[in-house]
């Protein structure tokens, strides 16, 4: 380990050149795995993949909602820090920030792959249907992605490289002091967006598994997806930073920090989990038998959906993390903090992933059976393609920018 | 698409399709291909890949032989009316950038594939699978490009397609109307291709609102019935059949429910 006071933040430590190198190395790899396949994808088309006229929407769609879910810390973690006044989690908003930042170009990146003709992305914002919820999912998204930009940048301008260029230190400054305005219109976003994710399938009235009743044009599905994202969000943000410390060798983070994201969590998600149950009562007694469809219906008949992902989802990674999240016995013990962190990131994508694939498997037509679906590699590596550019982009970032304000008092360099 | 014309009044065209008399033979789907310029592969064993404007199933009794009866039932765009009866069809709605949209001079569910930029919310959205994605770009037979129809645009890849209900025939029979000066168009005038192609009549396209066409007095009958009534799409296909294990075969229902619901009751547009 050598310091690197030039283009490192001062009095931090961090690894060695070759090492450092070698890490880039195996994540581009990976990310060129991923580019190769969004090449085939673009230049031969979406016959690269395993979607059909039955799955106009899979794998591609799920990592979608499932990243800007699991972004949903940072917004949540900005509304708390600084519209609610949290100021302890100052010490964690720059990492959520950045996790946000990934993930959400990272959803934008998978949309541009996913659609059939992605020189005509532009269409979604140039004939915009405002009673479309995809198209408040484009301009919401989009928007908030300029707002997570904003945010990320006076971080970037605190590399002590940039920063000893006068106009950037000062606008950094400048940034820093009206963020909270940022922060606002990102939370004023993220609602709706994350919501319009949520509508996306709930407004699906000729699909019995996701369709929902709710308050004028918005189905339940829309609060839903808001809260479980605002619940799970600040999770993946907690399990991220465990990540990094495990790997880093070294804390970055206090624990009261932890354990008040992971409190307010805790209790967002018990709440969610109260509300989605509730919802699932409903939709299981009153909207779908109105359909013609009884509850098992949904659960039976084929190979992969049984009861078990509705266990999974509601039970295991939901009630589950929540009890162990809004105890304190439960959260002050690490090994649970992180089972309950990682069976929250678990449920909120299981979630997702029931309401796109799961959605679209069940048989509307009676004469029609069940549609089985597994993705081609060519999905899997745009896929995993975020997850190596997730990897450069906090790499970097860790070792250049002064992410975490309390890792020169917790790691003393003399 | 949603201005008012004033030399006519309102149609709601749709489809009445008899399965007494559908033998299942194909001409629909083919006549389909030909008109409407519809690519194949060269392998069409696929089926969910497939670009079809109307697909044909075989339905039949679950009963063991010789009680066993089998039903053909050819299932285009269904063109639905949507919740409330006013182009609030389940795809229209959803798709971001109106690249299908509802008219209101025809009640024709249409798509407009230039404008499509092929993020399938569309075919997420409806219920019939009358939606298709083009998965590959249309390679046409040697010389079978001199066959195309000059009156429909050949799509590309990437963008999604349906069953318009033959509109290009529609705005030519206006055209007609037009310059010989009539304000109506005839019940024969505006034909869909598998309509017209139908070898025993089973498939009848007119204007339901049209009291002289004869759609609409099919509609009425006993053994009409449309797919998928319980979820309110309001589909502009109607179907007939006089065995009621077919009828039933059109909607979901609970195990002890043996009639129809009260929300199922058929709805008649006026």
């Amino acid at each position: 380990m050598e310091t690197r006071p030039t283009i490192i933040p001062p009095g931090v430590k961090r690894c060695s050149k070759m090492q450092f190198s070698l890490w880039m190395a195996a994540a581009t790899a990976v990310l060129l795995w991923g580019v190769y396949a969004m090449y085939l994808c673009w230049y031969k088309g979406l016959n690269q993949t395993n979607m059909n006229d039955a799955y106009g929407f899979a794998l591609w769609i799920w990592a979608d909602l499932a990243v800007i879910a699991l972004g949903g810390g940072a917004f949540f973690t900005g509304f708390l820090t600084y519209i609610l006044g949290k100021d302890k989690l100052k010490n964690i908003i720059n990492y959520a920030v950045i996790i946000g930042f990934i993930c959400y170009s990272s959803a934008l990146l998978i949309l541009a792959i996913d659609i059939g003709q992605p020189l005509r992305g532009w269409f979604i914002f140039w004939h915009a249907n405002e009673h479309s919820m995809l198209t408040e999912v484009a301009f919401c998204l989009s928007c908030y992605f300029g707002v997570l930009t904003i945010e990320f940048l006076p971080n970037i301008f605190e590399n002590p490289k940039l920063d000893k260029i006068p106009f950037l230190h000062h606008l950094a400054h400048n940034m820093h002091s009206i963020m909270a305005v940022f922060a606002a219109t990102g939370v004023f976003l993220s609602f709706f967006h994350q919501g319009s994710l949520g509508g996306v399938s709930g407004v699906l009235y000729g699909r019995p598994f996701s369709f929902r009743e709710g308050i004028n044009v918005w189905p339940w599905t829309f609060f839903l997806f808001t809260w479980s994202a605002a619940a799970c969000g600040p999770c993946f943000t907690i399990l991220v930073t465990w990540i990094t410390e495990k790997l880093t060798r070294k804390k970055l983070v206090k624990d009261d920090v932890i354990q008040l994201l992971a409190k307010i969590s805790g209790w967002m998600l018990a709440t969610y989990m109260i509300a989605k149950i509730a919802d699932t009562i409903y939709w299981a007694m009153v909207t779908a038998p109105n359909m013609g469809f009884s509850f098992m219906e949904f659960y039976s008949n084929n190979p992969v959906y049984g009861l078990w992902i509705l266990i999974l989802e509601i039970v295991i990674c939901g009630i589950l993390p929540a009890a162990i999240l809004i105890t304190r016995k439960g959260r002050e013990n690490k090994s649970l903090l992180l089972l309950a962190v990682i069976l929250a990131v678990v449920g909120v994508s299981v979630n997702r992933w029931v309401m796109v694939l799961q959605t679209l498997a069940v048989p509307v037509v009676p004469f029609e059976s069940w549609f089985m679906y597994s993705p081609s590699w060519q999905e899997v590596a745009t896929t995993i393609l975020p997850v190596a550019y997730g990897v450069i982009v906090i790499s970097l970032a860790h070792r250049y920018l002064p992410v975490f304000p309390q890792e020169r008092e917790l790691n003393p360099t003399n | 698409m949603k201005e008012q014309h004033g030399y006519t009044s309102t149609k709601r065209y749709g489809m009445v399709i008899d399965l007494d008399k559908c033998t299942g033979c194909g001409a629909c789907m083919v006549a389909c291909y030909a008109e409407n310029n519809v690519p194949f592969k060269e392998n069409e064993t696929h089926k969910l890949d497939s670009l079809n404007w109307i697909r044909i199933f075989q339905l039949d009794n679950g009963k063991p032989y010789p009680d066993t009866e089998v039903c053909y039932l050819p299932m285009p765009c269904q063109h639905c009316d949507g919740i409330g009866k006013h182009g609030h069809s389940p795809c229209v709605s959803v798709c971001p950038a109106v690249a299908t949209d509802y008219d209101y001079n025809t009640g024709v569910v249409s798509q407009i594939p230039v404008r499509c930029f092929g993020c399938r919310y569309c075919m997420a959205a409806c219920p019939y699978h009358a939606r298709k994605f083009n998965w590959w770009d249309p390679v046409w037979p040697a010389d079978t490009e001199k066959y195309l129809n000059p009156d429909v645009s050949a799509r590309m890849r990437g963008v999604v397609e349906k069953c318009t209900f033959c509109f290009q025939r529609y705005q030519q029979a206006r055209n007609k109307a037009y310059m010989e000066g009539r304000d109506e168009i005839h019940e024969s005038e505006y034909q869909t291709a598998c309509a017209e192609a139908c070898p025993t009549n089973a498939i009848i396209f007119g204007d339901l609102h049209n009291p002289d066409h004869e759609v609409a007095k099919l509609k009425d009958s006993p053994r009409a019935f449309r797919l998928l009534e319980r979820l309110h799409t309001n589909p502009k296909v109607y179907y007939l059949s006089s065995k009621s294990w077919v009828r039933r075969a059109g909607d979901n229902y609970l195990e002890n429910e043996s009639k129809p619901q009260s929300g199922r009751q058929k709805i008649h547009h006026k």
